[in-house]
């Protein structure tokens, strides 16, 4: 297990190492001057050349690449280049509210998610499923936007249930919310519903299943006590490679309610060329999904004990 | 039933793909769908062809409601431009950025895939090393990336999400190359003095194409859902017509209680995905042996 863990870490460095590579050209060699935005087209040489100086982008390329590197290994990331604070008390506020946006709707529609899609296997090519099914893919063939509109419209405008828009810290965040939350809900209901369906019927006409309806198992025991313990695992694969995508928040949702997650803190550093904002977030996230899959594995591993880690 | 021995003997071998086609248009929901993706497709080639009204003319007054004229059908916007000729024009554009993307994303994971799998040794650690590297990066931050190193626009998107889509595809051939690379046939070609490039195209190609195809309808419609949450964000689209735009533009109008504009690029869009969507998965059905 040791041995497996430090193995996959080694492995995981030339990942990352390519996703810094990747990272800093996109940025810093491909991308637009972020001197030239920040001062505007009428800049004075002078009043350019120090702030490229102060933001450290007079260096030669490799030299800022190494720079680059070490941030990474420090997991320092120096400050932003628009607000001049530390990146990373920001990007850990940032992420503290993206998490507040995106978990409660992704543990509490997980577990209805599961119990609806038991119900529809357990009626599985009956009238609800068939109903369902022709439903979801309907429902998800509308653009995630128009549920977003139609449901503010409806809920915030027309009824006031909730605040239109906006963030408070603290507790006061709960009201503002409310919506994402409703609205998150019922956009993973159709995906999420789908999964488990399926993966609840790969295992329906399986042989151990088989046996357990001749020893007159009724359906319902057949399904909590052998389909569904079965499919546990990758019901967790999904959700655990899910968690870094929680931490990056949801950018739609904090753009249109304008809620200063990551999502948001990433679009106006993208506007504004911020680059080290931009830069973190990139690398950050991509070893926030290297780290979960790991995870993902090493949980796959002791659930099951027919994987072996080697 | 024809008898089989006649069929062997005298029927010519119809190819996969003329069947899994013939397979789809027997079913009557795919035969409309197909009909209404290509009835997209038209609009989108006369749209080029400049064959469809100007969707920047003003045809009326601002914010019209809608009436029994074809240019004022779903009334007309803030800058009394036709929200009908609007839609039409959203449409080409999301025919386009589905048929970009999808060009550029297919061949490039086929391509990899390929190589990576029959050449295997440094070509394979070289293509995977990139794989590994594009996967970790969340899909967001690759096309935030690729649209500030790039600029922001239809050219910049389509790259982008076809950045993001061509490991699945690559991954999936690869896998089904290794399969298929040591196969009889393969020796058999390899034996009567084919090349490299010719095992690879001409015969492993046409076998595991079946894996491309499937994904590409996941591609296309990856790139005109997302196109719709990108250009919201300020990734995609900045000018002319699209579904993003139109959306949000629509959004402004419903304050106003005018719900035509919004109403008519919803359906447009629905139409467009329901089919693709719906094509994609008949066309798994029917070319992915281990789907029942």
């Amino acid at each position: 297990m040791g041995a497996y863990i430090v193995r996959r870490l080694l492995q995981a460095v030339p990942t990352v190492f390519g996703v810094a590579l990747l990272t800093f050209l996109l940025f810093n060699a491909f991308g637009p001057d972020p001197v030239r935005t920040a001062l505007g087209n009428h800049a004075t040489p002078e009043a350019m050349a120090n702030l490229r100086h102060q933001w450290g982008l007079d260096q030669s390329l490799p030299l800022q690449f190494l720079d680059f590197l070490r941030q990474i290994a420090t997991f320092d990331y120096g400050k932003s280049f628009v607000t001049g604070d530390d990146l990373g008390t920001q990007l850990k506020a940032g992420a503290l509210v993206s998490l507040s946006v995106t978990m409660p709707p992704f543990v509490f529609g997980g577990i209805v998610n599961v119990a609806i899609a038991l119900f529809i296997t357990r009626h599985r090519d009956g009238v609800v499923d068939k109903a369902a099914r022709a439903l979801f893919i309907a429902a998800m063939s509308v653009s995630a936007l128009v549920y977003v509109l139609a449901l503010q419209y409806l809920l915030a405008f027309k009824l006031d249930w909730f605040p239109i828009n906006g963030y408070e810290g603290g507790w006061a965040a709960v009201k503002y919310l409310g919506l994402p939350w409703l609205i998150q809900l019922l956009l993973l209901m159709g995906p999420d519903i789908r999964l488990y369906r399926t993966l609840f019927l790969a295992d329906i006409n399986a042989d151990w299943v088989r046996t357990a309806r001749s020893k007159g198992a009724g359906e319902g025991r057949v399904l909590f006590r052998h389909v569904l313990p079965n499919a546990w695992i990758p019901i967790i694969t999904q959700n655990v490679t899910t968690i870094p995508f929680l931490i990056l928040g949801s950018f739609l949702m904090e753009r249109f309610f304008s809620i200063p997650g990551i999502g948001n803190l990433t679009i106006d550093a993208l506007s504004r060329g911020d680059l080290p904002i931009l830069k973190a977030v990139t690398v950050l996230g991509a070893m926030a999904l290297v780290a979960f899959n790991l995870l993902n594995d090493l949980l796959y591993a002791l659930a099951d004990p027919r994987v072996r880690l080697s | 039933m024809t008898d089989i021995a006649d069929v062997a003997l005298h029927a010519r071998p119809r190819s996969a793909a003329r069947e899994a086609l013939a397979a789809l248009w027997a079913r009557s929901h795919i035969r409309g769908c197909m009909i209404v993706t290509a009835l997209y497709l038209l609009v989108a080639i006369a749209g080029y062809a400049h064959l469809l009204p100007d969707s920047e003319a003003t045809v009326g007054d601002a914010q019209q409601p809608p009436s029994w004229h074809l240019a004022t059908l779903l009334g007309t916007d803030l800058l009394g431009r036709s929200v009908l000729w609007r839609v039409l024009a959203g449409a080409q554009t999301a025919v386009t950025i589905g048929v970009a993307t999808t060009a550029l994303a297919v061949p490039l994971g086929t391509a990899l895939g390929l190589a990576a799998g029959y050449f295997g040794g440094w070509v394979d650690a070289g293509v995977n090393w990139v794989y590994s590297v594009v996967v970790s990066v969340p899909d967001i931050l690759l096309i935030t990336a690729i649209s500030y190193a790039m600029g922001k626009g239809l050219e910049s998107m389509c790259v982008a999400i076809a950045a993001t889509s061509w490991v699945g595809i690559m991954r999936l051939v690869r896998g089904e190359v290794m399969k298929h690379k040591n196969s009889d046939y393969v020796l058999a070609a390899r034996s009567l003095g084919a090349g490299s490039r010719r095992i690879m195209f001409s015969e492993i190609l046409p076998n595991v194409a079946h894996v491309a195809i499937v994904t590409s309808s996941l591609v296309l419609l990856a790139a005109v859902k997302g196109e719709v949450i990108l250009t919201y964000l300020g990734l995609g689209i900045q000018d002319g017509a699209s579904g993003g735009l139109l959306i949000a533009g629509a959004s402004q109008d419903l304050t106003n209680e005018i719900w035509a504009p919004l109403a008519g690029t919803v359906a447009a869009m629905f139409l467009l995905i329901y089919s693709l969507s719906s094509i994609g998965d008949a066309l798994r059905d029917v070319l992915d042996p281990r789907v029942a």
